[in-house]
């Protein structure tokens, strides 16, 4: 497709900046509608997502054997970056998706676990067990999340782990300053 | 109340992750939408904008090759082809005060936090339809108006000059994504 034909913009030329501003070009994508909508397109949306949710327990599945595949090659060809950054990424897809798929204590304990792989100075110094334990625990949650996850162990267990792991990477980073902040700082996501 | 007509929309998605993408496309066709186009990483999602012209992107952020700030970055060259005023929504699990700042620096128009909820994406959606921002071009920077600070007397080392100093009424970006997603 051709570059698209943009309405012509207003721009204001100031010393040391331009301010572009041009027509609202999806004005025409609005409507009023009298009262309310009928036919509410955010409660739609939950409606297909709740019918999408019988999906969700196999997809965590393929999620978590994906973390366990990268730990298992870092362990098996050494930290290297490339190692360090897949592990990185499967953590992340689970820390983003777990809660949507209902899992979330372990999206809880993949932040940990992201949070370890971003801020620690060497990954070879870490301890051993402290990997682990957080990929060990990702797994038992989904694979046991409807016996745990009734009586709160799911939830303790990530806390615990959060709480070891940052009061770790509080201690190996008292001279970076940067990652200090980072760590300590709270996060941005409502009711963490 | 005002209503956005979905199926005049299009859409490009972009994340590697195919769960997330399927969540995206069942929720962008709930709300409406018709045209929803999708790649797994930056390059493809470039070569898409490209081509398919798309009036919203949705990208993650983590993604293996380039990712979504660099692709954010590619979109907002203001000679590039394609619309280099097309709203980015990002999408990330990535929840820090300094990734915010990151990706609002690279052009971002809006930033949600996962876990993603219809609510979050349809408000997104709906901002970037109804409050579209200036652009502000630079030597280093091209993109949305990043002016959203009520503090009128701000003197932080960006701070542009000449001409009236012009607040948006809007909240930051910062704020925004602290709305629950």
């Amino acid at each position: 497709m051709a570059k698209p034909n943009l309405p012509a913009p207003d721009i204001k030329a100031y010393p040391d900046h331009h301010v572009i501003s041009q027509p609202n070009p999806l004005r025409h994508v609005v409507q009023y509608v009298e009262g309310d909508e009928p036919d509410d397109p955010v409660a739609r949306a939950e409606r297909a997502l709740a019918d999408l949710s019988g999906e969700f327990e196999a997809w965590m599945t393929v999620e978590c054997n994906r973390l366990a595949a990268a730990y298992s090659a870092m362990l098996k060809n050494g930290f290297t970056t490339a190692a360090q950054e897949e592990l990185f990424r499967a953590a992340h897809d689970i820390k983003g998706d777990a809660a949507t798929f209902g899992y979330a204590a372990a999206g809880a304990a993949a932040e940990s676990l992201c949070r370890i792989i971003e801020h620690a100075p060497d990954m070879t110094r870490v301890p051993a067990d402290l990997l682990a334990h957080h990929v060990q625990a990702i797994q038992a949650i989904v694979r046991e999340q409807t016996t745990i996850d009734r009586i709160g162990v799911a939830e303790t267990l990530s806390a615990r782990l959060r709480s070891i792991a940052d009061e770790y990477l509080t201690a190996v980073n008292q001279d970076r300053p940067e990652h200090l902040e980072a760590v300590l700082a709270p996060s941005i996501v409502p009711g963490d | 109340m005002y209503r956005i007509d979905f199926n005049k929309l299009r859409f490009l998605v972009c994340d590697d992750n195919p769960h997330m993408r399927r969540i995206l496309r069942t929720l962008l066709h709930s709300f409406g939408a018709r045209e929803v186009y999708e790649a797994e990483d930056g390059a493809t999602a470039l070569e898409m904008f490209t081509h398919y012209v798309p009036d919203i992107v949705i990208t993650d952020w983590a993604m293996p090759i380039f990712d979504g700030l660099e692709l954010a970055q590619m979109i907002r060259q203001p000679d590039a082809n394609g619309n280099p005023y097309a709203p980015i929504i990002m999408l990330t699990g990535h929840s820090e005060k300094r990734r915010v700042t990151m990706a609002r620096d690279a052009g971002v128009t809006e930033f949600l936090a996962k876990p993603i909820s219809a609510k979050g994406l349809y408000q997104r959606i709906m901002n970037v339809v109804t409050n579209p921002r200036p652009f502000i071009k630079t030597k280093n920077y091209f993109g949305p108006d990043r002016r959203r600070n009520t503090n009128a007397s701000y003197v932080g080392p960006e701070r542009r000059t000449g001409g009236k100093v012009e607040i948006l009424q809007q909240p930051s970006l910062m704020d925004k994504a602290r709305i629950p997603g």
